[in-house]
C-alpha cells in the first residue's frame, strides 16, 4: 500500500497541487497566530511582553526536533525498503530543520537576555539543542558529498538514524538534569501556560508545521527535477 | 527470512541501541551536566571552596537585604532542605526577587557562604496574565 505512493510520478502528481496549498494555509495560520500573539494576549505576570517570543520559539523548537524525526523516519524507510523517495524526503527535511533549530536558538537567546540576564549559558537544554544544529550541518554536508560522489545514500541514512540519539536528550534534559532552562510547560495532556496566553500558540504551531511540510515537498520536487536534468544531460552527451 | 525483513530487524535493533545510548548518556551525565549545585548538594560535605561554581535554588522570602554600601545585596538560597547565605555586588536581573528561582555564579567561602559575581534569574514553566497572578497571590495569603 505504501509502495503505491512511493512511485515518483504518482508522488509528483499529488505533491504538485499540495505544495502551494500547504504553504498558503501555513502562512495564513502562522500570520493569524502571530497577529493574535502580538496584539490579543495579555503580557505574562513576570516576563511582561517578552513572553510573546514563545509563539515563534516553541514552533521553531518543535520543528527543529520534528525535522530530525523526519530525517530519521525517511532514513529508516530507506534502509529497510530501499526506496529512493524515502532517502529524498530525509534529505529534504535537513535544511528547513536546521533553519528552525537556528531560529529556536536565536529566539531563545533573545528571550534569555531579559529573563535570565544572559544571552547564553552552557546548560543541558541549550547545549543539546546547539549540538542538534551542528549535527544538522554535518548531515547536510555528508548527504551532499554522498550524492555528489554518486553514493546510494546509505551512509547519510545511517547518520540520520544515529543522530536520533539527541532527540530524547533534548526532550528530557530539563527533566533529568538541573538546567537553567525551565521545565516542560506543554505536554499532550496538560499545560502550565494559562489559556489566555496559550491560545494563539496552536495556530503558529500548525502554521509553521504546514509551512515546513510545504518546503519539504518543494525541495523533494526540486531534487527529482535536478535528477531528471542530469539524466537528460547524460543522454545528450552520449548521443 | 527475506532480506527486507532482515534489514527491518537490523534497523529496529539499531534504533533500540540508539535510544539506549541516549538513556545512558542522560543518566551518566546527570552529575556532570548539572548546571548548578543545589544547597542540599553541598550541605553534607565540604563545599568546593575557591572553585568557580554555580549555586541554584529559591530566594528565601524576606531574606534580601541591601547592605550599607548600596551595591551589595545579601540573601539566602534554599531548596527546602538546606540554606546557603549569598552575597552579591552588582546589577541583579529584573526577575530576581524573593520566592523565585535564582542561579548564582561565584565561589564558596570556607565558612560555607557563597560569594556571587553574577546572578541569573531562573524562570519556571508557569505562564499567566498579571491579573491572574495577583489573584493567586491573594488566594495564597488567604490560605496562610
Amino acid at each position: 500500500m505504501l509502495h503505491a505512493y512511493a512511485n515518483p510520478a504518482r508522488f509528483l502528481k499529488i505533491a504538485r497541487p499540495l505544495t502551494p496549498m500547504l504553504i498558503w494555509t501555513g502562512i495564513a495560520f502562522a500570520a493569524f497566530g502571530a497577529w493574535a500573539g502580538l496584539t490579543q494576549t495579555p503580557p505574562d505576570y513576570l516576563q511582561g511582553e517578552t513572553v510573546r517570543i514563545l509563539y515563534l520559539h516553541v514552533p521553531a523548537a518543535w520543528l527543529g526536533m520534528g525535522g530530525w524525526s523526519g530525517i530519521a523516519i525517511g532514513s529508516i524507510a530507506y534502509l529497510v525498503w530501499r526506496h529512493p523517495l524515502a532517502s529524498l524526503s530525509a534529505r529534504a527535511c535537513a535544511v528547513p530543520g536546521a533553519l528552525f533549530a537556528a531560529i529556536c536558538l536565536v529566539t531563545g537567546s533573545i528571550w534569555g537576555r531579559p529573563t535570565w540576564g544572559t544571552w547564553w549559558q552552557w546548560d543541558g537544554r541549550l547545549t543539546s539543542m546547539l549540538l542538534l544544529f551542528f549535527v544538522y550541518l554535518a548531515y547536510i554536508a555528508l548527504s551532499r558529498a554522498d550524492a555528489q560522489r554518486g553514493g546510494d545514500g546509505r551512509i547519510p541514512a545511517l547518520f540520520g538514524l544515529a543522530g536520533t540519539v539527541l532527540l530524547p536528550i533534548i526532550r528530557y534534559s530539563v527533566v533529568w538534569w538541573n538546567t537553567l532552562h525551565q521545565g516542560q510547560s506543554l505536554t499532550l495532556t496538560k499545560s502550565t501556560i494559562d489559556n489566555a496566553i496559550l491560545w494563539p500558540l496552536p495556530f503558529t504551531l500548525v502554521g509553521f508545521t504546514l509551512l515546513f511540510a510545504g518546503i519539504v515537498l518543494m525541495r523533494m520536487r526540486a531534487m527529482l527535477a535536478a535528477g531528471k536534468v542530469e539524466a537528460r544531460m547524460r543522454r545528450m552527451a552520449a548521443a | 527470512m527475506k532480506a527486507k525483513h532482515q534489514r527491518l530487524a537490523l534497523v529496529g535493533l539499531g534504533l533500540v541501541a540508539v535510544m539506549g545510548a541516549s538513556g545512558l548518556a542522560l543518566s551518566a551525565l546527570k552529575d556532570e551536566a548539572a548546571f548548578f549545585y543545589a544547597p542540599a548538594d553541598v550541605a553534607g560535605k565540604a563545599p568546593p571552596v575557591g572553585r568557580a561554581v554555580r549555586l541554584g535554588g529559591m530566594v528565601e522570602a524576606g531574606s534580601i537585604h541591601r547592605q550599607n554600601d548600596g551595591v551589595t545585596i545579601a540573601f539566602t538560597v534554599t531548596d527546602g532542605k538546606a540554606r546557603v547565605p549569598v552575597t552579591f555586588s552588582g546589577i541583579a536581573p529584573d526577575l530576581f526577587k524573593e520566592q523565585s528561582g535564582v542561579v548564582a555564579e561565584g565561589q564558596f567561602r570556607a565558612d560555607g557562604s557563597f560569594a556571587a559575581d553574577n546572578l541569573l534569574a531562573k524562570h519556571d514553566e508557569r505562564y499567566m496574565p498579571p491579573e491572574m497572578a495577583g489573584k493567586m497571590a491573594a488566594a495564597k495569603t488567604l490560605q496562610q
